[in-house]
């Protein structure tokens, strides 16, 4: 079975379904000629052609509008972000537009908004955020963040299916950092499902994104104090997969939420209501959130490594929380 | 790109007259009593915005829609919405908060939208709509059947950036898109010397590289011949165009709007060009209607106002906890179930009076 990189997964799953599909269709900054400024896109223009893969104006509004104009006219387009720092500037047609259309008069709104997000690479406060709770908040809205390179393609070929509006956040500093055998055949992995990635009694850290991988190297490292941790993926954050959370809470008795977004306002919060709402007689310890501070992201490396959670903080959480 | 495109008619004969005229009036009257007699009955809840004075550009404009093509009306085209086979009654429901609307009671206004007559609302933070008719105009080019999408914005609203996204990317993709720019004069209490700096709005089509015109938006049949023009340009793939209408907003922003902030006299000056009066004299004088064939159009209306209020009157509210379906759009899809289908099924029932 081939070996793909996170970001070639992205990559084979937009293709298959853009030839499994003739309504999908690309739009954004780059994507055509470039090949999209992480070359997500690479070699689609060549292959599918400029109608299929079009180079848009720098205009977040009118890409995202565009995307929902031609979706109510029975297409589906995935709309690329070229930072979902961007996102930003087409934010009304989001949440005022592509969210509430359905629900308001009845169409299907099968759209893609697509790209990279998170910090670790040096990219400062516009080239760094984690800015998926804006869009959690939004009813009508799919949110999903992959952390694996199987799942990469599995999910965004179910986005593409998907007939609502889903937000896809692919973490730049998963792109090609991360690989594993991924199947060449079509397969889809369902929204709204987590997963768990690694099984443990002691305690349970519930996190997306790239921080699944730092917390498996905490877990690598509590092995050898004989703190047995589990690892819960969320892979989709709206709708989330509250079973598997109260699972491993019941389980593990003890949580920890991690991610890299900001703490206030972060899911971490969400699911800690969630946990004490309908897990608390299960609870031997206080839920322990491991977030960012409150800042935005900054860009000066000693600055950025205060600013992210690391394996060693979560090592340390876990101790402490280990000992309660 | 199909070698046949639909022709086009810039001047309307005697049959599309009398339709303009049914339709102006059945917007005026229709409105007048959603604003002076429902609202005032507190029948209708909520915010009640209607077009008094500048029904000739929903009118002009929506007559020159074939199948295939796309409108996207502002909240001050109540007659677009007719002309698309939308009931009067489903409309007046929707203003009165029924179960039984295109929105399900789930939105007030002229916020109604169905893909199959082609129409997408307004959502209320306005220009949303422009981006998305370039999307639709996308498909549309691709299509190659020579239609269009039209799409409405006030002269406020133009000031939105979105907007701006919009007509450059029309320009530049050569959508098949007519923006058609309401110019009322007012947006909310801000007249249009504090929302630009410039005096005609068409200035800016080139600035996106189409064609601006500005035209006397409360001429029907100066609008219908303008926007044909337009149209025509973009079915044969000439690409977008940019409207500008002048005409005035003959009442308030809102049902709420006392409109105090407009100078006396102006209301005075513009009665006098009113869309309705001058349609009027233009059958009268060259005989295509007489004043009894009027009159009984005006008593028949009134007719059809009755009828449309009772049907909306009687239909149900919505049940509470209906709030909380259709959020998702699935397989089960709480919009495609039979209620669904029963009232799309009523709704066809829309044949004009004329």
């Amino acid at each position: 079975m081939p070996v793909l990189t996170y970001l070639e997964a992205i990559r084979q799953g937009i293709w298959e379904e853009m030839e499994r599909d003739p309504s999908v269709f690309l739009l954004g900054e780059d994507i055509g000629v470039y090949g999209g400024a992480f070359k997500v896109t690479a070699g689609m223009l060549e292959k599918f052609g400029a109608e299929r893969v079009i180079d848009t104006p720098i205009s977040e509004s009118a890409i995202v509008g565009a995307a929902i104009g031609a979706a109510l006219m029975g297409m589906r387009p995935v709309a690329e972000m070229q930072f979902m720092d961007f996102i930003a500037c087409g934010f009304d047609q989001i949440v005022n537009m592509a969210a509430k259309l359905h629900y308001r008069w009845g169409p299907a709104v099968p759209i893609v908004i697509r790209g990279p997000s998170g910090a670790g690479v040096h990219g400062g406060p516009y080239h760094s955020q984690s800015n998926e709770m804006w869009f959690v908040h939004t009813p009508g809205l799919k949110v999903v963040i992959p952390a694996t390179a199987y799942d990469a393609k599995g999910m965004i070929k179910a986005a593409i299916r998907d007939d609502n509006p889903v937000i896809f956040y692919e973490h730049k500093f998963l792109y090609r950092r991360i690989k594993e055998e991924v199947p060449e055949e079509d397969y889809i992995v369902p929204l709204g499902k987590a997963a768990v990635r690694r099984e443990g009694n002691d305690l349970a850290v519930i996190t997306y994104g790239a921080m699944v991988w730092t917390a498996l190297e905490a877990a690598r490292e509590l092995e050898k104090d004989g703190i047995s941790l589990e690892v819960v993926d969320l892979r989709s954050l709206l709708p989330y997969d509250e079973e598997a959370v109260l699972a491993s809470v019941r389980k593990c008795n003890k949580v920890i939420l991690l991610h890299e977004d900001t703490r206030t306002g972060g899911m971490a919060g969400e699911l800690a209501a969630l946990i004490a709402e309908k897990a608390f007689d299960d609870l031997d310890g206080p839920i322990v959130r491991l977030t960012a501070p409150d800042t935005p992201v900054p860009f000066s490396p000693p600055l950025e490594d205060y600013f992210l959670p690391n394996a060693e903080k979560v090592v340390e959480a876990a101790r402490k929380l280990a000992k309660y | 790109m199909k070698s046949t495109t639909p022709a086009i008619s810039l001047t309307p004969d005697a049959e599309t007259l009398e339709r303009m005229l049914y339709y102006l009036k059945l917007t005026r009257e229709a409105e007048s009593r959603i604003e002076h007699v429902l609202y005032r009955q507190g029948k209708i809840v909520g915010g009640v915005y209607i077009g008094r004075g500048q029904e000739a550009i929903g009118v002009g404009s929506a007559l020159q829609l074939i199948e295939g093509d796309v409108v996207l009306p502002s909240h001050r085209d109540f007659s677009s919405f007719l002309i698309r086979g939308f009931s009067l009654a489903d409309i007046f429901a929707n203003w009165m908060a029924r179960a039984d609307t295109p929105t399900r009671g789930r939105d007030n206004t002229l916020h109604i939208g169905d893909m199959k007559r082609g129409v997408i609302p307004i959502i209320s933070p306005l220009g949303g709509t422009c981006p998305v008719a370039c999307g639709v105009g996308m498909v549309l080019k691709r299509r190659g059947n020579g239609n269009v999408a039209l799409v409405h914005l006030g002269e406020g609203t133009t000031s939105v950036g979105q907007v701006h996204e919009a007509m450059n990317m029309a320009g530049v993709m050569k959508l098949p898109v007519v923006f058609i720019c309401n110019n009322n004069g007012y947006a909310f209490s801000t007249p249009v010397e504090k929302q630009f700096a410039i005096r005609n709005l068409s200035v800016r089509g080139p600035a996106y590289g189409m064609p601006g015109k500005t035209l006397d938006g409360n001429d029907v049949l100066v609008v219908y011949r303008v926007v044909g023009e337009a149209v025509s340009r973009a079915r044969q793939g000439k690409g977008p165009s940019f409207l500008e209408c002048k005409t005035f907003r003959m009442t308030g922003h809102s049902a709420h709007d006392a409109a105090e902030y407009v100078p006396a006299g102006l209301l005075q000056q513009w009665a006098k060009k009113d869309p309705i009066l001058r349609l009027e004299k233009y059958l009268l004088s060259r005989r295509i209607m007489t004043r009894q064939r009027i009159d009984d159009l005006d008593r028949r209306i009134q007719k059809e106002i009755d009828a449309a209020i009772a049907d909306a009157e009687a239909r149900p509210l919505p049940m509470g906890e209906t709030a909380l379906e259709g959020v998702y759009c699935g397989p089960d899809c709480w919009w495609k179930k039979d209620r669904g289908q029963k009232q799309e099924a009523r709704s066809k029932n829309t044949t004009p009076i004329v």
